[in-house]
């Protein structure tokens, strides 16, 4: 008998479907292009204009430091950041992380990295004009530098993530909270809570905020891979209030499909970081589920004229 | 949810429509299905250029003639408000009144014939010496005799004489006699001062599609009963395989009243033509073909050869992202790294490509430590790759790799953002990922190659235009393909649950 033993590297389609996975294909074709009016998405893909209409609606981000937004104001970032112990550079219309510079210690006129690593003022001036001239910016055009607050993540985290802020992730799909992941950034992710680039995600339940599985890398783990913290055990406190601000992110962007980021700050409880219209699949190995049946049931129930409290009484009682 | 069926009616029709298309070119138009079953011809035009000075023009120019190796099939010419005639192996233009920039077009399409070229040995060929002044005068016996001392005929005299005129390390009579006229002439000078019966004809090397070419001076050298036909530029006997002979009576191939800044340049491209159509034109049928591409002028049908195989190259990448799922740097760059290797072949191609962008990536690395800004870099990035490119055809040139020369077809400008956007994620994101899409560009760059340098794919793109229709309906259709791509049942390969 022949050997397709390769073909035990690939899972079967049919099957995959039974599980409920969503394909990249599918969530372009059949979800955002769908339920993401296009016009919506400078809303999102601007970070500036996020924070407004975050801030106009009451819902509470991470405290703006300043604004770069021309190439002559580069001389005067020392300005902005004078006398702080630490604020992130991020440019306004990045995508996947690209561009964040997250300075964590001042001291005597040094600026220290999550992980350690030291630079001067004349590095950060040259990340701001490389984010004025947009190089990290979705479409290579013209950006503008948002200084931001560092956030202090909550002390119920320590030892889940190396060298940077863990953030959850929540899909809310027509206002509903459907599936949620935490992001732990690790060595290999630099500091960075970006699953491709070796974070890990731990699925979260959406209604207890308690962890369900954890992957790195699309495989899973069961344990932080520098710390060798059990990541079964986390558990996302404020759950019920990070769910209700990611909801209402719904309300604030317009968008049908999203991915809400939410940080954990120790004085000021739940933030909205960012939110992204076209939020990534591996929320799904994750979870250990796909994202296709909560879907799908949204979409036949009725829900286009709940309000945020009946949405995410509609989340309690159905994704439980 | 829309209605998908009006996208569904629309899509069939479009590939209806170029599977209809295809079949009526096939059916009425004679196109065969293979490019084999073909005649080949060669679509030549020349483009006269020439300023008029506000008076009468007359312009007469050169045509071939049916010669051995080539059948002449028609010939048009081109120019509005120019009277035309043909008379003897000439296209003569005439106006009353014409006042600046002229462009005046002629087309001649010709049959290969499998005969090699002869040339007829035309004993009526009256030699002309020439008086020189001193010291010119001294200078051409010189060379006679030294030419004559090593030669035993007319071949061999002309060998001999070519030496002494080509060359790095010419002589001070060579030298002293090239300030005063062209090679060619003065080689056809001294030949007749030997008493060899001479002429001097201009030719075309056939190529598809080539473009601005120049006619090529040949020497016609008699001997006692032969006659041989020397590429005076090449320095050697002409190699006559594709080798049109444009003018063969030493006339000149523009004689111009009533204008200046004269210029004659030449397109050439190789067409196939059924059978029955070329027939038809021998038999003096001047009704080329009904497909609106062939009326083009010839430089834009050159470039249509081209240009008609982006989409196929688009297909290919448009496939292996959703179907598949690779990344590659850029959507559609690898479609255009593509079109260089077609102009560069692929192994020189890949090896440029990597030795190119590799070095650019260790410059750029350096560049990123000078905190410029972005497109100041960029342009360094261009600049640098200009030079690297310079570097590598002089270096290969000097060790014989002429394969190396062909590193200039690549498009700096994308292989400079390449290289921008790799450094960028080899800081951001590691070199692996760098490979990784490094890899999966070359990756889909080498098989949207391999699709496009295909024959019979050419031959369809070209002759079936209804093929990019058909192109189009599939694009459509993956566009609305939601099922999974290969990578992602890798990916999601724990997730089946059994």
């Amino acid at each position: 008998m022949m050997t397709f033993s390769f073909l035990k590297e690939f899972a079967q389609p049919r099957k995959l479907k039974q599980q409920g996975i969503l394909g990249m294909n599918q969530r372009n074709n059949m979800y955002i292009s769908r339920y993401n009016p296009r016009k919506l998405f400078p809303l999102v893909d601007n970070k500036l204009k996020t924070k407004q209409i975050a801030e106009d609606a009451n819902v509470s981000t991470p405290e703006l430091i300043g604004v770069v937004n021309n190439q002559h104001s580069v001389k005067s970032v020392d300005k902005l950041i004078a006398g702080l112990n630490g604020f992130v550079i991020k440019p306004a219309k990045g995508s996947g992380g690209k561009g964040i510079l997250v300075i964590t210690k001042v001291e005597a006129g040094r600026y220290y990295k999550p992980s350690g690593s030291e630079c001067s003022l004349d590095d950060i001036e040259r990340h701001c004009s490389n984010i004025l001239a947009g190089l990290f910016s979705l479409g290579g055009g013209i950006d503008v530098a948002v200084v931001e607050a560092l956030i202090v993540f909550d002390d119920s985290f320590e030892g889940y993530s190396f060298e940077g802020v863990p953030d959850v992730r929540v899909i809310v799909f027509k206002g509903i909270p459907m599936m949620a992941m935490m992001r732990l950034s690790t060595s290999m992710s630099d500091g960075k809570a970006n699953l491709h680039q070796g974070a890990v995600g731990v699925g979260i339940n959406i209604t207890t905020g308690e962890a369900l599985n954890a992957v790195q890398y699309d495989a899973m783990v069961t344990h932080h891979p520098d710390t060798q913290k059990e990541l079964a055990l986390l558990k996302v406190p404020h759950w019920e209030e990070v769910i209700r601000l990611a909801a209402q992110c719904y309300d604030i962007s317009g968008l049908g499909y999203l991915g809400a980021d939410v940080v954990l700050d120790r004085d000021h409880g739940p933030m909205l970081l960012e939110l992204n219209a076209r939020p990534g699949l591996a929320i799904q190995i994750a979870n250990g589920m796909g994202l296709l049946p909560r879907l799908q049931q949204i979409e036949a129930a009725n829900t286009d004229n709940m309000d945020l409290d009946q949405r995410l009484a509609y989340c309690k009682q159905h994704f439980s | 949810m829309p209605s998908k069926i009006p996208f569904r009616i629309f899509v069939a029709i479009l590939f209806l429509l170029g599977v209809g298309s295809i079949a009526q070119r096939h059916y009425s138009g004679e196109i065969p299905w293979l490019p084999g079953e073909t005649y080949s011809t060669w679509m030549i035009e020349a483009k006269v250029e020439f300023t008029a000075q506000g008076d009468a023009v007359n312009a007469s120019f050169a045509t071939p003639s049916t010669q051995s190796n080539f059948t002449v099939l028609n010939q048009t010419a081109a120019s509005p408000g120019y009277g035309l005639s043909f008379l003897d192996d000439r296209a003569q233009w005439t106006i009353r009144n014409a006042e600046g920039k002229q462009d005046l077009y002629y087309k001649v399409n010709v049959l290969t014939n499998d005969i090699p070229l002869d040339v007829a040995n035309k004993q009526d060929v009256s030699i002309h010496k020439t008086t020189w002044l001193p010291p010119y005068d001294i200078a051409a016996e010189q060379l006679v005799t030294s030419a004559m001392e090593k030669s035993a005929d007319a071949f061999s005299y002309s060998r001999e004489l070519l030496k002494l005129l080509s060359g790095d390390n010419l002589g001070q009579n060579a030298t002293l006699m090239l300030q005063e006229s062209s090679k060619s002439d003065l080689f056809v000078a001294l030949l007749n001062e030997a008493n060899i019966p001479a002429l001097l004809v201009k030719g075309l090397y056939l190529e598809d599609g080539r473009r601005q070419q120049q006619l090529q001076p040949f020497v016609l050298v008699f001997g006692e009963d032969d006659s041989r036909l020397i590429d005076v530029k090449l320095g050697q006997v002409a190699d006559a395989h594709n080798l049109l002979l444009w003018e063969q009576n030493g006339e000149p191939t523009l004689d111009l009243i009533g204008g200046s800044n004269s210029r004659v340049s030449f397109s050439i491209i190789q067409q196939t033509q059924p059978v029955m159509q070329v027939l038809k034109e021998k038999a003096n049928d001047t009704d080329l073909s009904n497909f609106s591409i062939y009326s083009l002028p010839l430089e834009e049908q050159a470039l249509f050869k081209g240009i008609l195989l982006i989409p196929l190259g688009v297909m290919i990448v448009v496939l292996m992202r959703i179907l598949i799922g690779l990344r590659t740097s850029g959507t559609f760059m690898p479609v255009l790294i593509a079109m260089a290797f077609v102009q560069t072949s692929l192994a020189t191609g890949l090896i440029g490509f990597t030795l190119i962008v590799g070095i650019g990536l260790v410059i750029r690395s350096y560049l990123s430590r000078l905190n410029l800004l972005l497109v100041s870099r960029i342009s360094v990035v261009i600049i640098t790759v200009i030079a690297i490119i310079c570097l590598f055809s002089v270096l290969s040139y000097k060790i014989g790799l002429t394969e190396g020369l062909k590193i200039t077809f690549f498009p700096m400008i994308i292989l400079s953002w390449t290289i921008e956007r790799m450094s960028i994620l080899w800081e951001e994101e590691g070199a692996k990922e760098v490979f990784v899409q490094g890899g999966g560009s070359l990756f889909v760059a080498v098989l949207v190659y391999l699709t496009i340098s295909n024959e019979l794919l050419r031959y369809w793109a070209f002759n079936f235009l209804g093929l990019q229709l058909i192109i189009m309906s599939i694009i459509l259709m993956l566009g609305t393909y939601t099922g999974y791509r290969l990578l992602e049942l890798r990916r999601f390969k724990d997730m089946q649950g059994d």
